[in-house]
């Protein structure tokens, strides 16, 4: 198994595979109830990740695959989460 | 909880996740027997059908709104919440839940299915999409997964009659279980329970072979055209550029034809009848109040045919994704742009399609901002006094005047409702940081059986509670405008000593410090029926015999003598605020479920248009030394 460091979900190269490792809680500024709902919407410890787009100014917000379902989410939404790459990332 | 009702029809209530394809489910079973109104108290649509089985039962099936999890976070989620535990006020609670589940997505979709077991409801599951999933290699053996899950599955095909039959005859066959008051008590879930579902969904599919992920699918590579950074961008200028089209322009030829056929009507009645106090009702009351309502029809059958199939086929979400950082900055969702682009048309259509923004706050700023847009019922009155008073000439190296005024219109509309937006946004609590978290499903065909049973409905729903609140307004205006009548011997036009007449005489009073005279104060009051009657109206104020299209030409000479530049211009701005248009007003009634909104929105376009039209006024005169 290959072992790499997790990293945040919007550091993920687009395309590249990731498992998710933890979705933290909110932060002070968002709604009280975000890492939850990221939870009911699939992200979970364990399931696999891909960003499948992001847009056009200042690359957000990101579509992402979770599981078999896809979200878009905004950054401040992405970095609740911690993906660990299935494959080294390149720099 | 509730009394069981006398009537014994059971009652089926669809749950599933959004976008699992439910509603097309409810759409073959329930066929056009469908109600649609709203769940008392919110403005969440509420759909409710029937059918009859083979055995002669007839159902009635309630199509719950689509939900992630029973602990919810918007109002859709919290009825469906509600409705299953029996919570909510005026619904009885299911006697029995089919859960819709997308075959291609039961990673997502099963831990639904175990949150409605905790829930303890007499259920089956609906495995949906299962064509599509065979198309993707992924074939689920639909007993083996009843028999982990402990609830029995039925295989459906969300868009074909046949795939429902096996699932009616599941219900036919089902014993319904005696409606007692329940006492169902539901444990919010914590993360460590989503956590242990999940680990149970995995175990699930691995066991009926369904444990994979797609590859690159057929969404991926259109996603990868449609969601990128610069083509994603294009392909959404040409869609939006092709539905504002269609509202602005392809829906000009019915319109035409409507107001033609109803004007011809009218003539032909006025021919057959008597001259009396009830003809003069019947024409210029109630069947020009009918003619007023028809007349939106064209742009709202238009309108929701693309918004419908935009929907449908999974484009939309894929809009607001791209349109999200343009939208988001004045606080607005990206869905909001359709129904403010619509709103260039018409308000009434744009206004009616927010229904599709799904978080109540963004809905509703932009239910607040759609009359802003400058609409097509604007252009006649702009057109009247830009040719009056704007001259003829080029500017800035072969730019046409009189088209940079009528721009600049237009921008002032859009800059002002930004800028409202952006206040509404401000006033908000939590303002910072609003979610996204939006789904963006996998594309598909859109559906004609679907398309035209959400297009009547569209229909319906204005004909019915729309169109009657904006007759019964035509007809009090239509009074107001013709009592009581001239005394003999009256010079003056007639509408001057109507009620109206009275009105505008004290409108202009308060009109006076922006530069309205007594004639444009009485024309803005039958102006509330729609914009553009404010020309007609003020034809008859300056009693003119021209109708139709003349009544332009020559009122032209006429109001260029007798206003001056500033009260021309200070028309103009009023007219980019324009509160008075009761379609709208009543169209915001019907979508808000409530008198509040309609009522702050007149008032504060009221506000910005006699701020607008004042500072209008005395920097014009000011400039021009008058």
């Amino acid at each position: 198994m290959l072992v790499s460091k997790d990293i945040p979900l919007m550091d993920l190269a687009p395309g590249a595979s990731a498992r998710v490792v933890s979705v933290s809680g909110a932060d002070s500024k968002g709604p009280a109830d975000l890492g939850r709902r990221l939870a009911e919407l699939g992200f979970l410890p364990g399931e696999a990740v891909r960003i499948v787009a992001r847009g056009l100014m200042a690359r957000a917000p990101i579509a992402v695959r979770i599981g078999t379902g896809t979200f878009a989410l905004r950054l401040f939404e992405a970095a609740c989460i911690r993906v660990c790459p299935e494959q080294p990332q390149l720099p | 909880m509730d009394a069981a009702p006398s009537a014994p029809s059971p009652l089926i209530a669809l749950v599933g996740n959004p976008n699992c394809g439910k509603t097309a489910l409810f759409n073959i079973l329930t066929g056009s027997r469908q109600k649609v109104a709203n769940y008392a108290g919110v403005t969440v649509e509420r759909k409710e059908g029937s059918l009859v089985t083979p055995s002669g039962l007839r159902i009635r099936i309630l199509d719950l709104p689509g939900a992630y999890s029973l602990d919810p976070l918007t109002p859709d989620e919290q009825v469906t919440a509600d409705v299953l535990l029996g919570k909510r006020t005026g619904e009885i609670a299911p006697d029995f839940v089919v859960c819709v589940t997308d075959a291609t997505n039961l990673r997502q979709n099963l831990r639904l299915v175990l949150s409605l077991k905790r829930l303890g409801l007499p259920m089956v599951v609906a495995l949906n999409m299962t064509d599509i999933a065979r198309r993707k290699g992924i074939v689920i053996d639909a007993e083996r997964l009843g028999l982990e899950l402990g609830v029995p599955v039925v295989e459906t095909v969300g868009v074909k009659t046949a795939g429902v039959r096996a699932l009616i005859k599941m219900l036919d066959a089902t014993a319904m279980p005696e409606r007692r008051s329940r006492n169902t008590v539901w444990q919010p879930l914590s993360r460590s329970d989503i956590e242990h579902d999940q680990a149970e969904v995995r175990r699930i599919l691995g066991v009926v072979g369904a444990d994979r992920l797609d590859g690159v699918t057929f969404s991926d590579r259109l996603d990868a055209l449609v969601l990128h950074p610069v083509l994603g961008p294009l392909i959404l200028a040409v869609i939006l550029f092709l539905v504002f089209q269609a509202v602005f322009a392809w829906a000009q030829v019915p319109m035409d034809e409507i107001k033609l056929g109803v004007a011809t009507f009218g003539n032909w009645l006025g021919a057959a009848l008597p001259a009396s106090l009830l003809k003069d009702l019947a024409i210029n009351g109630i069947l020009a109040g009918v003619g007023s309502v028809l007349v939106f029809l064209p742009q709202i059958i238009i309108l929701f045919f693309f918004i419908l199939i935009l929907e449908d086929s999974g484009y939309l979400p894929r809009a607001a994704f791209l349109l999200d950082r343009v939208m988001g900055s004045v606080g607005l969702s990206g869905r909001a742009f359709i129904p403010l682009l619509s709103s260039f048309a018409c308000a009434i259509p744009g206004i009616m399609a927010t229904r599709t923004i799904q978080n109540p706050r963004d809905r509703l700023t932009t239910i607040m901002i759609a009359p802003l847009m400058t609409c097509s019922a604007r252009l006649p009155v702009y057109a009247l006094i830009i040719a009056a008073f704007i001259p003829r000439r080029s500017v800035w190296g072969g730019l046409e005047l009189q088209g940079v005024v009528l721009f600049a219109l237009y921008l002032a509309g859009i800059v002002s409702a930004m800028a409202v937006a952006f206040v509404l946004k401000r006033r908000g609590k939590g303002g910072g940081f609003q979610a996204l978290m939006l789904e963006l499903p996998a594309y598909h065909w859109p559906n004609l059986r679907n398309l035209g049973i959400g297009l009547w409905q569209r229909v319906e729903i204005f004909m019915s509670r729309v169109g009657t609140i904006i007759l019964a307004l035509m007809v009090i205006l239509w009074a107001l405008s013709s009592f009581p009548a001239p005394p003999p011997g009256a010079t003056g036009p007639a509408i001057q000593y109507s009620v109206a007449g009275h009105l505008g005489a004290w409108l202009a009073v308060i009109f006076k410090p922006i530069g309205f005279n007594w004639q444009i104060s009485i024309a803005l009051v039958p102006g509330l029926a729609a914009r553009e009657v404010a020309v007609g109206a003020l034809g008859t104020v300056y009693a003119l015999s021209a109708t139709g299209n003349d009544i332009s030409s020559a009122l032209t000479p006429l109001i260029t003598q007798s206003w001056s530049l500033p009260t021309a211009l200070s028309l103009l701005a009023w007219y980019v605020f324009a509160p008075q248009c009761l379609s709208t007003l009543a169209t915001v009634k019907r979508e808000t479920n409530s008198w509040r909104y309609p009522i702050i929105m007149a008032a504060y376009l009221f506000a910005m248009a006699y701020a607008g039209s004042w500072i209008t006024f005395r920097v014009a005169t000011a400039l021009t030394g008058i």
